[in-house]
């Protein structure tokens, strides 16, 4: 089935009005030998039922785990049903990006919202529309930091692997150099940091909380990154961000950061939501879509995609990025999220994902040969030594249980208010029991 | 359409005034006009070097951007800053509205006088 | 419409979530939020009612007709939804262990495995999430190519007048110069022009074939030919794919690497405005160049976003390939092709094709002499149709043709609609010479009319503030 209402008959009759014979008429601009002469190496199409079939079975190949501890920049957030009530709205789902502003304004006002939420989030003055993922966004930002002078960007090595991973890539496309800080106790080695803040430098990237959950003195970094005349980045966690000081108040100038955690399941690693906002000195580097509020001849209050001079379709070569789309559907996820959850509900989350990651250290660090490799503050994610480490990870998984990453000198434990005290207190026990044979 | 005799032009629709051996630099009306509104700015800062022939900045409308060609090679030593906060001084009063002031000048473009702009304009019409 | 914000009531909350069932614990005084974040507080029901009114005022492929050329906006079916919310999928970790996402691992080697299929390709990525994206990965492929020859002379990507914006956007954010070559009348490449641009300092030619206004370029063994000669490769860009797909291949056409929309060509839904996905497919001598993640697969190799990509936009579409299978593939495409040739057809006597011959998935009119006649852009053309309940066509792209309108039917549209449609324009043609001063106000039954765009970008207001 390929979704073609014209019946046999009306195709026919369709070219015939176009005086062709046939679908071969219709390709006689392509060379005749470049033309498939044979079917496609694939399976003949399946009627609904069995593709049904097909891939809930592939699906069914997957293990899904009920308790998640592992984060390492996927979490397991509780998803509002509203959520996916509103998302699956089949206008929302299928139209295009809203260039036609008066048939658009539905999908604008939403990418509005999310502005000001994510604004409010960040303590930013202006946020864009949204690209790809935290990663990218964090490339965006180092390359929306450079100017002649500066052009070095660097980052603290205890930031997301694929984040720095994907800055470099970038930096190499461009041509700039990127240097990583190195980490001290599983945080920005600050010492490190300060010697490294040469003139050519022109941002600093600080994951909030890091990679190991461990949390930054950000603000007092903020200040010497100023000093030194060179931008500040910081890549947030938007949960923590409901109980957590903003990257303004760091006196961050760019404020990104992963929004999968506002709503969207952990898909096997997407689609997911990469937001970026900053001060409005700076709003005209900001790349991506925008939203802007305007009025139309009758005064009525309506809602534009603004600021396109900066965009690829109309600077070409000399766009400062190519990004053509942002994650429309996943940044709408976001607005209800917030908007369901509330400033309060917000709070709660992260409070309550701070909280559960809390007890279940306490609990694991009590049993013998466990212990936290890093030792500083964190919000819900923490580093322990673990011995058998394998046979432990393979033990909870036996029990519907996905335990920590491993990592470097042992697992990068995650919880949020998904996990209840029970199931950390099975996954203890689990725990407990592997290592007391 | 409007060519004031005291100011010379370049082929990329900027105009030139000399005031004591600095070069005062905007753009022509035929050039705001085939902009449409304007809507921002891309100004150089002060101390920034000019080359004859290259951009030294944009301006942006709606749906295009525009090269600023410096006519002149020196260095920028004032730069209109009031064309930030309104940059439709562009379109409203496109002579008076002066974008950069260039002095050091080492090196300048062949520049057109008014008629034979008005004429290089009707042709390019 | 009110935002969100104007219907917030303090105090207003959803009960989400349980109590603590754990001991608090706070955050060091020094990292605390000064003042909660002014999101808005809501009851379920006001939610509900506030994003059932902003869903009233959008336009999907399920409202009408949605023409818009290099878009492809086919037919988004239901059944791709259902089974990328299966919780096999939605639950899953990028980071769990291998041997829990086999299903994972299935998806993405079938999905590379027909694709590469379709497209005459060795090998795919999809990790890039979205066109644009998948274009910066395609030229990072080019790039790592001859750095690992030790070739750094090649510093130039050619790139035709006549395509996308992104295109030379990306060969720039590559460090590639942008070398623009004009086209021939005809709207394909110019030999001669691609032959001067030509020479030890190609790193490669940026193509998409069908071309941007729709046209099939013959030529096109000879210029990747003429690229490959002169030690350059060549990337396609996959944007228009579905006038060929299963029935001529990038591969066989010459190109070394290639980028596909699954949002557009394989169905998956455009979602406002993402998320897509922009599968990167390439021959054997590339792979090793292809992105992975360093947390998943370890380092070494580029990365363009975190993790494996938007993996439910691949499972969409890998649905969507099940259902469509060895003969609906070309069925599709040769739809696509005949439903413009069809509509352009029934459009004559109407507004001006701008090239007069047999085009593939889409055709572009010229509005110029229309406007110089009447008066009338096409941008008002565009704002009537919007009164018909048709979304407008792409407009002024590409940049070759003026008052360009892209139409771009669809293999998913009936002939019914295609009629309607001819019918649509026909009505406008006349209109411009019968009442232009109507048109330049159109549109006349929208919830808005042409928004201040001049204002918005002078005086931006980007977010809203309270009082």
């Amino acid at each position: 089935m390929s979704y073609v209402p014209s019946t046999g008959e009306q195709r026919q009759e369709m070219l015939r009005a176009i005086g062709m014979q046939d679908y071969r008429d219709l390709y006689r601009d392509v060379p005749a030998d470049m033309i498939l002469d044979r079917p496609l190496d694939i399976p003949e199409g399946m009627s609904e039922l069995e593709v049904t079939r097909a891939m809930t079975a592939m699906a069914a190949r997957n293990t899904v785990f009920p308790t998640v501890l592992r984060g390492a920049g996927a979490y397991d957030h509780y998803i509002p049903s509203i959520v996916k009530s509103v998302t699956s709205k089949e206008e929302f789902l299928t139209a295009y990006t809203p260039y036609q502003a008066e048939m658009s304004q539905g999908v604008l006002q939403s990418i509005f919202e999310y502005q000001t939420m994510i604004c409010e989030l960040t303590g930013m003055d202006v946020s864009n529309a949204s690209v790809y993922d935290g990663a990218t966004a964090a490339a965006e930002a180092a390359a929306m930091c450079r100017d002649r002078k500066r052009r070095v960007t660097l980052i603290s090595a205890a930031a997301h692997p694929d984040t720095i991973n994907t800055v470099r890539t970038y930096c190499y496309g461009t041509g700039d150099e990127l240097r990583v800080v190195p980490m001290k106790d599983g945080r920005t080695d600050t010492d490190a940091l300060r010697r490294m803040l040469t003139p050519d430098v022109a941002s600093f990237y600080l994951q909030q909380p890091n990679f190991f959950g461990q949390l930054e003195d950000a603000e007092a970094i903020g200040a010497m990154v100023h000093e030194a005349g060179a931008m500040y980045v910081m890549g947030c966690n938007p949960i923590a961000l409901g109980i957590m000081k903003t990257p303004a108040a760091c006196g961050a100038d760019v404020a990104v950061g992963e929004g999968q955690p506002l709503g969207m399941p952990l898909s096997f690693g997407g689609p997911y939501l990469g937001f970026m906002a900053t001060l409005t000195k700076h709003m005209r580097k900001l790349p991506g879509r925008i939203v802007g509020e305007t009025t139309d001849h009758e005064g009525r209050r309506a809602y534009v995609l603004s600021l396109q001079a900066r965009e690829q379709h109309i600077r070409r070569e000399k766009a400062s990025s190519n990004i053509c789309s942002n994650q429309a559907l996943c940044a709408l996820t976001a607005g209800v999220y917030l908007a369901a959850m509330g400033p309060e509900g917000l709070a709660e989350a992260a409070r309550q994902s701070m909280a559960k990651a809390h007890y279940l250290c306490r609990s694991l660090t009590a049993i013998e040969g466990v212990e936290l490799v890093y030792t500083g503050e964190f919000f819900h994610e923490f580093v322990t030594t673990l011995p058998r480490r394998d046979e432990v990870l393979a033990a909870l998984e036996k029990a519907g249980i996905l335990g920590g990453l491993p990592v470097d000198g042992g697992v990068l434990w995650c919880a949020t208010e998904k996990v209840g005290k029970a199931e950390l207190d099975r996954a203890v026990e689990i725990v407990k029991e592997v290592l007391a044979k | 359409m409007n060519y004031p005799a005291e100011l010379q032009y370049s082929k990329s629709h900027e105009w030139v005034r000399m005031e004591d051996g600095v070069a005062v630099i905007g753009i022509s009306d035929f050039a705001q006009d085939a902009l449409g509104d304007v809507v921002f700015v891309n100004l150089p800062q002060e101390g920034d070097e000019t080359t004859a022939g290259d951009a030294f900045g944009d301006v942006e409308s709606v749906k295009a951007v525009s090269d600023l060609v410096s006519p002149v090679s020196g260095t920028v030593c004032a730069v209109n800053e009031d064309l930030l906060d309104a940059p439709e001084l562009l379109n409203q009063d496109p002579y008076g509205a002066w974008i950069i002031k260039v002095e050091n000048i080492t090196d300048t473009e062949e520049l057109l006088d008014a008629a034979a702009y008005e004429a290089f304009c009707a042709a390019e019409g | 419409m009110k935002l969100i914000f104007e219907k917030s009531v303090p105090g207003r909350h959803c009960d989400l979530l349980p109590k603590c069932d754990v001991e608090t614990v706070s955050l060091p005084e020094s990292l605390r939020r000064d003042a909660a974040p002014a999101l808005p507080e809501m009851s379920e029901v006001d939610l509900s009612r506030h994003y059932t009114e902003l869903n009233k005022q959008v336009h999907g492929v399920n409202c009408g007709f949605y023409p818009l050329g290099s878009c492809t906006m086919k037919y988004n079916p239901r059944i791709d939804e259902d089974m990328a919310a299966l919780p096999g999928f939605t639950g899953v970790h990028p980071l769990a262990p291998a041997h829990t996402v086999a299903g994972c691992r299935e998806v993405l080697d079938t999905a590379r495995k027909y694709l590469c299929e379709i497209t005459g390709m060795d090998d795919m990525t999809f990790q890039p999430a979205a066109g644009a994206h998948g274009e910066f990965t395609g030229v990072m492929l080019i790039k790592q190519y001859h750095a690992s020859r030790g070739d750094v002379a090649r510093t130039k990507i050619i790139v035709p007048d006549s395509a996308h914006g992104t295109n030379p956007a990306t060969a720039a954010m590559c460090g590639f110069q942008v070398v623009n070559i004009p086209s021939a009348p005809d709207g394909c490449v110019d030999l001669a022009a691609l032959k001067a641009a030509l020479g030890p300092d190609t790193a490669g030619l940026m193509l998409t074939n069908p071309n941007t206004v729709g046209i099939f370029d013959e030529n096109i063994l000879e210029i990747t030919r003429l690229v490959h000669e002169a030690g350059g490769l060549c990337y396609y860009d996959g944007a228009n794919l579905n006038a060929v797909m299963g029935v001529v291949r990038p591969g066989d056409m010459g190109f070394d690497c290639i980028h596909l929309n699954l949002h557009k060509t394989f169905a998956t839904p455009h979602g406002g405005g993402g998320p897509g996905a922009g599968g990167v497919g390439c021959k054997e001598f590339l792979r090793p160049f292809l992105p992975a993640s360093a947390l998943m697969d370890g380092p070494g190799r580029i990365q363009v976003r975190s993790f494996a990509g938007n993996f439910l936009v691949v499972v969409k579409a890998l649905t969507y390939l099940l259902t469509l299978g060895r003969e609906g593939v070309p069925e599709a495409s040769q739809n696509a092709v005949l439903n413009a040739n069809y509509l352009m057809h029934a459009m004559k006597g109407t507004f001006t094709p701008a090239f007069d011959r047999v085009c593939m998935h889409e055709f572009v009119l010229d509005l110029g002499e229309f406007k110089k006649a009447t008066g009338v852009s096409a941008l008002d053309v565009a704002k009537c149709l919007i009164d018909y309940g048709m979304h407008p066509p792409t407009m002024y792209f590409p940049l070759i043709v003026h008052e360009a309108l892209m139409l771009e039917p669809t293999e998913t549209e009936s002939k019914e609609t295609l009629d309607w449609a001819a019918d649509v324009f026909r009505q406008l043609y006349e209109l411009g010479f019968k009442d232009p001063e109507y048109m330049h106000n159109s549109p006349h039954n929208a919830p808005i009319g042409r928004p201040d765009e001049v204002q918005a970008a002078r005086h931006p207001i980007v977010r809203w503030q309270k009082g």
